[in-house]
């Protein structure tokens, strides 16, 4: 047998066998995200399967981040529901404005290397930037875990993308997630975990690539950490090399999110709403990006809408601290509540029709901020700024801050 | 047995399947399925019967992890997806909840078909798998188990 990928030696520890990719395993889990998209549902499996005691409340934690603030009774009920449940069985609660629950997680420090985290939604990946098995699930799998704790998964093959080099002036992590996606393509990555050897790259930038892995179709996103490493016989279905110092501004087109050109390429096509925020992009450096990049080029040109969403209190805390928040005030930004805001359409700012909307988000799928009329290209936060100031798709490193 | 194929094709996200604006008006699925496809078909809800199965092309289900997905398509009266291959989390969710999600070449498979489902070349299922849609879903799974199985 050959040696372990991270993610199966993860799955092999959580397991207490000899995990390999293809097997079944039953895993405990570290912790358990519900969101206010996901929890009701759990909720009413969890009463369906007879459940009437939580099996470890202090593995689960809930966010209210999908429709924050509530935009009719309805969801407003929910968020009910689940504050009452939280009480209840001593669950921790994330209320409307924390923030976006994934970004919590990493925040508040619930991902840990080599724990397993689950999130009943699909961009619990990004926990795999803190070297921590991170996947999506469902609401039913949310009510099996409130049961008994506990989660099926099939150990994923792996595919190895190692990253070299450092960021050229303009060029982000998301270019480099989007030029991954370009690659590998929206399934690409179908039911296998991503592991990420570019262990010199911050935080933040683990953080947009293990986010943006779920859109290849990956189950993990997973970055090497000095407390755990790969077998060197590991076994890899694919490898990847990916030099960050060549790469350029990319842009993914509707309505697709591996449908990705360089910049250049689109450059010109009007845009009308810009938007920065959301668990890609919504972090104090992407604001500091974007914001450097509309006072360089004078701000946004009339007529663009420019609506910002900090991924978290703490995030929204620190860009007034920095002036940053003003500095959009300023420049005529529509700021709103800490959450995913318009980035599904579930609150938020609704593009209308024949509106092109940039955006810093991960997904572009005709429909999903809310309006199928509209159009959704995805780009850096630097990129998205230099739209705004064009009014038009354009190329940051015109914009010399 | 035949199954009649509602076909579509590759890529389809759980937005297409039931966009999550829907979600705030209801989660009950015999709510939403009348909204099925409703961005790609908007006449499939009103001509889908109990019975029919849904084929696709590469990566059905993905996006979003959102459940009412399934859910929705289960209260059409489908048992069966077949795709070429399934987003992750909707082959999970579809397995939860008792939905057959089924991997195979359905590049021949025409709108209206009549399939015969046990004659069917699938990739074979992992025995847990198998073990939850034969019980219905996780819900009658655990009323009946309480708990996984120790493997």
């Amino acid at each position: 047998m050959s040696g372990k990928t991270i993610t199966e030696k993860i799955l092999a520890a959580k397991s207490h066998t000899d995990a390999h990719a293809g097997d079944v395993v039953i895993c405990p889990v570290d912790c358990a995200l519900g969101t206010d998209g996901s929890v009701p549902m759990a909720l009413d499996y969890f009463e369906a399967m007879g459940g009437t005691r939580v099996h470890d409340a202090g593995r689960i934690v809930f966010a209210l981040d999908h429709y924050a603030p509530a935009p009719n009774r309805a969801t407003a009920q929910l968020h009910q529901r689940m504050r009452d449940f939280a009480v209840l069985h001593g669950i921790e609660l994330w209320d409307v404005g924390e923030g976006i629950g994934h970004q919590l997680i990493v925040e508040s420090g619930r991902a840990t290397p080599g724990s397993l985290v689950v999130g009943a939604d699909s961009h619990a990946v990004t926990y795999g930037a803190v070297s921590c098995f991170g996947t999506g699930i469902g609401s039913s799998d949310l009510a099996a875990i409130l049961m008994c704790g506990e989660i099926w998964l099939r150990v994923p093959e792996s595919i190895r993308v190692t990253l070299t080099g450092e960021f050229p002036r303009g060029v982000y992590a998301k270019d480099g997630a989007l030029a991954l996606a370009r690659i590998l393509g929206a399934d690409g990555a179908s039911y296998r975990a991503i592991e990420f050897h570019g262990d010199h790259l911050p935080l933040d930038d683990r953080l947009v690539f293990a986010n943006f892995t779920v859109e290849m179709g990956a189950k993990n996103g997973i970055f090497r950490h000095p407390s755990l490493q790969p077998d060197v016989d590991a076994r890899y279905v694919r490898d990847i090399s990916i030099a960050l110092d060549q790469l350029t501004p990319q842009l993914a087109l509707p309505h697709q999110v591996d449908q990705v050109v360089p910049i250049e390429q689109a450059s010109g096509t009007p845009v009308h709403m810009v938007y920065l925020g959301t668990c890609t992009g919504g972090r104090v450096n992407d604001f500091h990006q974007a914001r450097d990049v509309l006072k360089a080029g004078g701000g946004p040109a009339r007529g663009v809408q420019l609506v910002v969403t900090p991924a978290s209190r703490t995030v929204l805390t620190a860009l007034t601290n920095d002036g940053t928040l003003s500095d959009f005030l300023a420049m005529g930004a529509v700021v709103i509540t800490p959450g995913c805001g318009s980035c599904c359409g579930t609150c938020g700012s609704i593009p209308a029709d024949g509106v092109n909307v940039i955006s810093t988000a991960n997904r572009n799928f005709k429909g999903r901020m809310g309006n199928s009329n509209s159009a959704i290209y995805l780009a850096s936060p630097a990129s998205c700024a230099a739209a705004a100031v064009r009014g038009a798709i354009a190329d940051p490193r015109e914009f010399r801050p | 047995m035949t199954s009649r194929a509602r076909v579509f094709g590759d890529n389809i996200n759980t937005d297409y399947i039931i966009t999550s604006r829907r979600k705030r008006e209801s989660i009950d699925p015999q709510y939403l399925r009348r909204y099925l496809f409703e961005e790609l078909d908007p006449n499939f809800a009103a001509t889908v019967q109990p019975g029919d199965v849904l084929v696709a092309g590469r990566n059905f289900g993905c996006g979003s992890a959102m459940e009412v997905a399934v859910t929705a398509v289960v209260a059409a009266g489908i048992r069966a997806v077949l795709a070429s291959s399934f987003s992750r989390t909707y082959y999970r969710n579809a397995v939860n909840n008792g939905l057959l999600p089924l991997i195979c070449d359905t590049s021949a498979i025409r709108e209206g078909d009549r399939i015969d489902m046990s004659a069917l070349a699938a990739e074979p299922l992992p025995p847990i798998m198998l073990q939850i849609i034969e019980a219905g879903g996780l819900v009658p799974y655990f009323r009946q188990h309480g708990r996984f199985p120790r493997l």
